[in-house]
This record gives C-alpha cells, structure tokens and sequence, in this order.
C-alpha cells in the first residue's frame, strides 16, 4: 500500500510538512505525526458530509442539478448583481486566490479574506509599525524567551510548541524546554497557560494597558507605572520586562486575543513598538498565529496582485482598500451587498447575527467540500476537492513561508481553482452577451 | 436568579477538529456550552449540564452549563461557532474586526435547549 511520507497538513497556519499518510483503494486509513485537528482533516474527511453535488435553492429547498447549471445561475448572480461580496478563499490554494482575485476584478466585488474576522487588526498593525518577524525554523533554533500572548496553542496549534517552539530543540537551543522560558498571557488560565513558567492574568480587553506598561518600563521609565496595570501587579510587570530584556532571542506569538480584543489593531501597534523598544536590549521578533492554513497565502497574494491584503473593493474599476469600510463584516452590517460568493470560509458559523441576517436575504454562492452553517443560507452550492488532500496547490505558513500542498488521492471533485476559472469564463460570456 | 459577566469566544480543539463536520452532532457538542467559574455556577444555583440562557444587547442563545475554573469570576467563555454569534457585537469600531471578545452579557438557568445547527440557521432564513 502507498505510503506518502512529508505531505503538508491543509488545517492550520502551522502548515506541518511532516505528516505519513498511509493510502487505500483511494481512501487514506492511517496518518501519522497529525495532531487532532490534522488527523481530523486527513482520516475525518471520509465520515464528513461532503457535498456530493452542485445544488440550487429551488422553493426554499436545495435540489441537485448538474455542475454547468450551478455554474451559469452563480455567473447570473454575478453578473445581475451591482455589489458583490466575495469572501473566504482561506482554506485554499494560493492558486485559487488568484483566480478568485481575478474574477473579483471581472466583476467589480469587494474581496475579503477570513484575515476580516482573525488576524486583519494585525495587517493594519504590520502597516502603521511594521511586523519585525522570523521564520519559525528561527525561533527553533534560537528563541530562549516565548511569550504567548493571547493564543491557545494547544488548542488551535496543537503541533506549533513540538515543533517549532516550545518543546522544539535546535541549533542553540539544543536544551529544549529546559533551555527554553515560556510565558504566557491571557485573560484566563488555558491549557496553554498550565504549561507556562510564567503566566499573568490580565484583565479581558487591558492588553494596550499592558503593552504600553512594559514598553514604559523597558525604556527606564518604570517611576511612571502605577501600583497595578490591568489587574496585575507592578512588581510582576517589573520581573516580566526583565524576562524579556535579559533573553538572547524573544519571540512574541499572539492571537485573537490581541486582535479581537478592545483596541483591536492598536494592540498589535503596540506590541510592534514594543518589539522596537526590546531590540535595543536584546532580538526580539513577533509573529501572528494564523488559523486557517492558507490566510497567509492570501494576504501575500492579494498584495502582489492589487497592492492590499484584504478587503480590497474593485467597483471604481481599480483596487480600493479602507477594511473599516470595505471589510466583509462592515459591507453586510450596512446592509450593502446585493449578492455574495463564498469559498473556503464559513461566515453563516463564524460572523455575527447581524451580519448573517444580510447574507441570509441576498443570493449566496458557495464553493466548499462541506455542508456547513453557510449551506443553510445558500442560494447556489457547488461541492469542491479538499485542497492538500484531493488536489495540490501552494500555501502560506504563518511566517510566510511558502510550502508545496501534495494531492494524495483521487477526487470526482473539481478544484477551486477550476471552478473560479469556469465561473470567470461564464460571466466573461454572459457580458459579452448582454 | 441572573448574573452579569463579559462573555468572550475562542477556538478549542474539538471545535476545529469539526470544524469540517459542522452537520454533525459532535459539532455541537463541541460548541453549544458556556464554561464559567465553579463559584458563577453556584451564584446561578447551575449545574453543569444546566441550559442557560446567555443575553446580550445584540441577540440571546440558548447553550449548556459548564465549569472551568481557569476563568475568573464574571468571565464567560462560549467556544467560537454559530451559536455564541448570535450574541456577539457585530460592530468593528472602524477597523473590520467584530467584536468577538469582551460582550457584556447576562447570563440565567432555562428550560429551553439548545437548538440544533439546521433550526438555529432557519431562523436566520424566516427573519
């Protein structure tokens, strides 16, 4: 039986390209190396409801019909509509980003990424500090201080600490754990925080209050803290800026904590100041612990492409980005979309009831292998191949780094890639048309 | 008897390890539960277990009780899914960014279950 050594796992922004596939008749039996999630993805797609055909909402109710019929009533919707949303395109190839990017062009929509309900504070952030970053292979082999700050690796990055962190050994830190301080910062103890040499609690939404603190203190102004900052002590800010000015190599990992949180983008500002002010002690980089495993890929490739890297509005004919305005969740919650396409992402699960009441009154599209809350909502649905298991493509880790996807077995399922090009074709026909 | 307590929502691992099974019913149990402090459920006279109705300014749902005392008191953690947005704030302040973290929220025991992924979308169908 086949045995497909190194094949990348398509869940998360860690991207791991270690993982054993054993295969089957077409059917992968056994994996190795993947963590829940991954094992999940690889093993767990064979007990899924795949959407098994192209369907149309006909009375309420969503019928089969053959895939040119799903194609032409999505490329009508397009072309009818006068402001599109088309959104997602996350847990997919780099590949299909572009094509989908394109066809957002074609047709005059606003493309956003899953970056609009992640980590998009941190783009703005990377775009008024900068982002001073490493590759993870980095932080293997030189990190001495990891501070986790607002993440849960091990729950949403169950392998990130193995293999590229915490518990990692490398060139300098042939020590592993025992080499290695692990702090962690949250507004509760998580699994991750059980595991932390130094964990502080602070109070929810406080992060900027913390930031600012220990940046004051870095830059030898600690007279100016105040007994307690955000719920914490001062004495234990002073022990922790100590931590982080006295390490050889500090990395700041952090996520939806920091992004979601109150301040939302002026978090991550801060936290890129803060890495400035550590870098005249010490080397000290961040990085954004990205969910979906391709939201990477598309922030590169929408900013190759048009210059932004999400929330990019092509209706003047040129790309136009403002994500306050232009993200996928203030577009709905003012009620301006007319029509949506959805790949690759599921805002019917993942957006909150506001936004989900517009998507459910306007023509929805969906391309995804699976049925999901945003089936629920969907006016056309066209099932595509499991990108990484079903089909190759490129993708993005969180760090940037860009890694070759394998397609491991057979599918009857067309590629996102080849649907975004089928719809592009049929809407460039349809126009010629009218 | 009602609490107040800021409600936050988060990834966990059984909930992305569904994330492609969404019509299943681990899905659901995977999603369908508010953790608090053992001392909040006491407050609440809640037992784990327990449906409790949890209500913000922006909507109510209806999910199960549960303890995890690595929250602080007055803090509510409801893994990320269809479920805990229908309470969330979908305003973004200007920067795209809903507010998925930190939503005042009241929170109560009920007899009411939890609805189903397919009956909690219709609402969003038949409004």
């Amino acid at each position: 039986m086949p045995v497909i050594k190194d094949a990348v796992c398509s869940f998360c922004g860690s991207l791991c390209d270690d993982i054993t596939v054993t295969v089957e008749e077409n059917k992968i039996t056994k994996v190795g190396n993947a963590c829940i999630l991954g094992h999940s993805k690889f093993v767990g797609m064979f007990e899924h409801d795949r959407i098994e055909t192209p369907m149309i909402r006909k009375e309420g109710e969503l019928v089969p019909v053959s895939y040119d019929e799903a194609i032409e009533a999505a490329a009508k919707i397009l072309v009818k509509s006068r402001r599109t949303l088309s959104y997602g395109w996350c847990s997919t190839s780099c590949e299909a980003i572009s094509g989908a990017i394109q066809l957002a062009e074609e047709t005059g929509s606003v493309i956003d990424s899953t970056a609009n309900v992640c980590h998009g504070p941190t783009a703005l952030a990377a775009q008024e500090k900068g982002s001073p970053s490493a590759t993870l292979g980095e932080i293997k082999n030189r990190a001495d201080v990891i501070l986790f700050w607002g993440c849960n690796p091990v729950h949403a990055h169950p392998r990130h600490m193995s293999r590229y962190s915490i518990f990692s050994k490398g060139f300098f830190t042939e020590k592993g754990r025992k080499g290695r301080k692990m702090v962690v910062i949250d507004v509760r103890k998580t699994d991750t925080a059980k595991l932390a040499d130094k964990y502080v609690e602070i109070d929810q939404g406080s992060d900027l209050l913390l930031i600012t603190a220990l940046r004051s203190i870095v830059n030898g102004h600690e007279d100016v803290i105040p007994e307690t900052v955000a719920g914490v002590p001062k004495a234990e800010i002073l022990e922790l800026a100590e931590i982080l000015k006295n390490a050889k190599f500090v990395c700041v990992f952090f996520g939806m904590g920091v992004t979601q949180s109150r301040s939302k983008y002026k978090n991550g500002d801060a936290v890129s100041s803060l890495i400035s002010d550590l870098n005249q002690h010490t080397k000290a980089v961040m990085i954004a612990m990205r969910g979906h495993y391709n939201v990477t890929g598309f922030g590169q490739v929408a900013t190759w492409e048009t210059g932004f890297p999400m929330a990019i509005d092509f209706a003047k004919g040129y790309p136009y980005y403002n994500p306050g305005e232009t993200g996928a969740n203030d577009l709905l919650v003012r009620e301006e979309p007319d029509a949506a396409i959805i790949s690759a992402a599921d805002p019917g699960a993942h957006f909150p009831q506001k936004a989900v009441m517009h998507l459910a009154r306007i023509p929805v599209i969906q391309i995804d292998p699976y049925a999901n809350p945003t089936t629920e909502i969907a006016d056309v649905v066209i099932p595509a191949a499991v990108v990484g298991i079903e089909a190759e493509g490129t993708a993005y880790r969180m760090d940037a780094i860009s890694l070759r996807m394998k397609k491991l077995i057979d599918s009857k399922f067309k590629t996102d890639e080849e649907i975004v090009k089928d719809l592009t074709a049929k809407v460039r026909e349809l126009k010629r048309g009218a | 008897m009602k609490i107040k307590a800021n409600l936050i929502s988060g990834r966990t691992a059984d909930q992305g390890a569904h994330l492609e099974a969404k019509t299943h019913k681990g899905y659901f149990d995977a999603c369908t539960y508010c953790e608090l402090n053992s001392a909040d459920l006491a407050r609440l006279g809640a037992s784990e277990g327990d449906s409790l109705k949890v209500t913000t300014e922006f909507g109510e749902v209806v999910v199960f009780a549960k303890a995890n005392d690595g929250n602080p008191e007055g803090l509510a953690f409801i893994p990320m899914g269809p479920w805990v947005n229908a309470v969330m704030n979908p305003d973004t302040h200007g920067c795209g960014m809903p507010g998925f973290k930190g939503v005042p929220a009241e929170i109560e025991v009920t007899d009411e279950k939890p609805l189903d992924m397919k009956s909690l979308m219709k609402k969003y169908m038949e409004d």
